[in-house]
């Protein structure tokens, strides 16, 4: 039994743009263990969507994987041919996306897409198609599911789509459910729901890597973050550390940025400026034009992840020194 | 004069719906607001909250009912005698890449409302004042001859607001103005829109999902349920003594940032929400409400004052 489903090493995707090469993934290494939920968080541009289709190889054309490694349950499937990838999907790896609407067939009732994805990687009869995704619609908990069988798309709320989005990526059983911002367009009281349910999943086995821009959702489901900025994993930790000792400016910022909406501090915290263009990155720490403290040698040079603690690790040349707080 | 800026008296929209059926999308809805308030606008979607913004700055005609702005009830109004009220209502988009037109120029953007009311003479006054209106709203002079997508997301819906703010507006209904925005650039946004309030003047009614961001910048709040209000009062009071059990619901859900309130037993709604075109009798939230009984499904509740704060339910005060 191998303990790590998901493993990247290294991980560098390349767009050719013409005004340059864009790296929207660069050097990333994570992993996620069995049994976990995992999470990325980041704002967007940041790079996390394009790592989650790195890994299941759906990267829009002409991104390309240039380096590193991605190993799912200790199996290297990076240089696999398109064939086989195609079988790995929906079978080992799943994804869900944000927009339930868009990523199911308009014209195809929700059972008959379920049923397609179970008959694309098992053999069985239509009859024993529709027994398994009737059961996985009531396991992810959607009533009156005969009913919803029949229905289309249009017909269903949307937190229903994100369920039946959930039966399909999990009728097959996969060793890793990637759920990219699988809340950001549902409603809170839908939300809990969908969460408590990716909860119930990991419970029964299967790994989860969760894409979200939500500091919320993270702390209430995962067991580890990794934080992205401008392509890069900037700070890692277990959910408690990050979120009791945040160690980057860039975290650090994002903590204050909500901390200071939910205590309701008269001027907000802001972090300064915007996210720079990935054409034109600093020459040293990408997070160097919006730092404080931001010093010499930050414009310059690249700092490394470095650990602070066990499992604590950090990309700022400041960490551990006098003035970071 | 009125005492309110802006007051709704039970106001209804209904839209005609496939197969010969009503979405009651807004139904009796009656609320005041007072000059130099923000009033929040909470609700899932589907709930009314866009369209009751909308028919109180008069984009959208009510079926039934009627708005009064400075005391005048502008819902039957003829369009001559209501064109100067309109620059006293703008709206401020959610989508800052779907609400600028990517043909014209920040300056034209900008300028279009001063051009429309005349509020300047010469060219040169125009590009005066929106340069003024730029270093209002914090987008460097510099970027006058530029287009949108050269901008940004905070970027534009800064530029968005100088839009709203040009022809010097009392009152703007700000729909889910910071949604599609990231958090460090949301919170640039919010404290723009607190700080033009205060030196402009101006009154909100601020619509959003985000039920931590309506509490920051509201005084007063409404929480709204398939087209009804369930309770509105002041924000502190809503959030910290929630009446209302759909409101409760709400402020459960959220996720909180921080680890250790995991463990926290968190009430979920069940089922589906009802549809506007098919709402249950009696009240609206009943199907949902672990407390439901037969007077909820055969009497609507009024609104009616508990402690201060408005609640339709019932059971409010009661338990």
């Amino acid at each position: 039994m191998n303990d790590r489903t998901l493993e990247v090493r290294n991980l560098t995707v390349a767009i050719p743009t013409d005004r340059g090469v864009v790296r929207p993934v660069n050097d990333v290494s994570l992993e996620v263990p069995a049994g976990s939920i995992t999470g990325i968080v980041g704002e967007s541009g940041c790079g996390k969507s394009m790592t989650a289709r790195a890994v299941t190889g759906l990267l829009p054309y002409p991104g390309k994987v240039t380096g590193g490694t991605v190993r799912l349950c200790g199996r290297e499937i990076t240089g696999l041919p398109e064939k086989e990838r195609r079988k790995l999907r929906g079978s080992e790896i799943s994804m869900i996306f944000q927009e339930p609407m868009t990523s199911l067939n308009p014209v195809v009732k929700v059972g008959k897409q379920v049923d397609e994805a179970i008959r694309l990687h098992t053999e069985c009869s239509r009859e024993e198609a529709k027994g398994k995704t009737l059961a996985m619609f009531r396991e992810v908990e959607i009533p009156e599911a005969e009913t919803r069988y029949h229905c289309y798309p249009h017909q269903l709320s949307g937190g229903l789509r994100q369920r039946v989005m959930i039966a399909m990526a999990m009728v097959c059983r996969p060793k890793l459910l990637i759920a990219d911002e699988p809340t950001t367009a549902l409603d809170v009281t839908v939300e809990a729901q969908i969460l408590k349910l990716l909860e119930r999943l990991r419970v029964a086995g299967t790994s989860v890597l969760i894409i979200s821009h939500n500091l919320g959702v993270i702390a209430q489901v995962c067991d580890f973050v990794y934080v992205m900025y401008a392509g890069r994993i900037v700070e890692q930790a277990a959910t408690e550390v990050l979120f009791s000792r945040p160690a980057h400016p860039y975290t650090r910022g994002l903590f204050r940025s909500v901390n200071s909406l939910r205590e309701g501090s008269d001027t907000l915290e802001t972090i300064p400026g915007v996210v720079p263009n990935l054409l034109r990155l600093p020459a040293g720490c990408s997070f160097s034009l919006r730092c404080g403290q931001c010093g010499a040698d930050c414009e310059k040079n690249m700092p490394e992840l470095t650990e602070t603690e066990p499992g604590h690790r950090v990309r700022c040349f400041l960490t551990g020194k006098e003035g970071t707080e | 004069m009125s005492e309110y800026l802006v007051e709704a008296r039970e106001l209804t929209k209904e839209f005609p719906a496939a197969g010969k059926k009503t979405v009651h999308a807004v139904s009796g809805v009656s609320l005041q607001i007072r000059k130099g308030e923000t009033l929040g606008l909470v609700g899932e979607s589907g709930c009314g909250k866009s369209t009751l913004g909308r028919l109180l700055i008069h984009t959208l005609q009510p079926t039934s009912g009627e708005v009064l702005f400075r005391g005048q009830p502008v819902t039957r109004m003829k369009d001559s005698d209501f064109k100067p009220l309109r620059k006293e209502m703008q709206l401020v988009f959610q989508d800052p890449y779907a609400s600028l037109d990517p043909r014209m120029t920040v300056r034209d953007l900008v300028a279009e409302p001063i051009e429309t009311w005349k509020l300047c003479g010469s060219r040169e006054e125009v590009t005066d004042r929106v340069r003024d209106l730029l270093r209002a709203v914090g987008v460097p002079e510099e970027f006058l001859y530029r287009y949108p997508h050269q901008f940004s997301g905070g970027q534009r819906q800064r530029i968005g607001i100088a839009r709203a703010i040009a022809a010097d507006p009392s009152f703007i209904v700000c729909d889910e103005p910071v949604s599609a925005l990231d958090v460090s650039v949301q919170n640039q946004i919010l404290n723009l829109l607190k700080e033009l309030k205060e030196s402009r003047d101006l009154t909100y009614l601020f619509i959003s999902h985000d039920l931590s961001v309506v509490r920051y910048l509201a005084d007063r709040v409404c929480v709204m349920f398939l087209g009804r209000i369930c309770e509105i009062g002041p924000t502190e009071a809503v959030y910290e003594h929630p009446r209302h059990p759909y409101t409760r619901f709400l402020l459960d859900a959220v996720p909180v940032p921080d680890p250790a309130a995991r463990g926290k037993e968190v009430r979920l709604l069940k089922g589906e929400a009802p549809s506007p075109a098919d709402p249950p009798s009696g009240c609206r939230f009943r199907t949902r409400c672990p407390y439901a009984t037969e007077r909820c499904a055969a009497e609507e509740p009024a609104l009616r004052d508990v402690n201060g704060v408005q609640v339709a339910c019932h059971r409010a005060g009661k338990q």
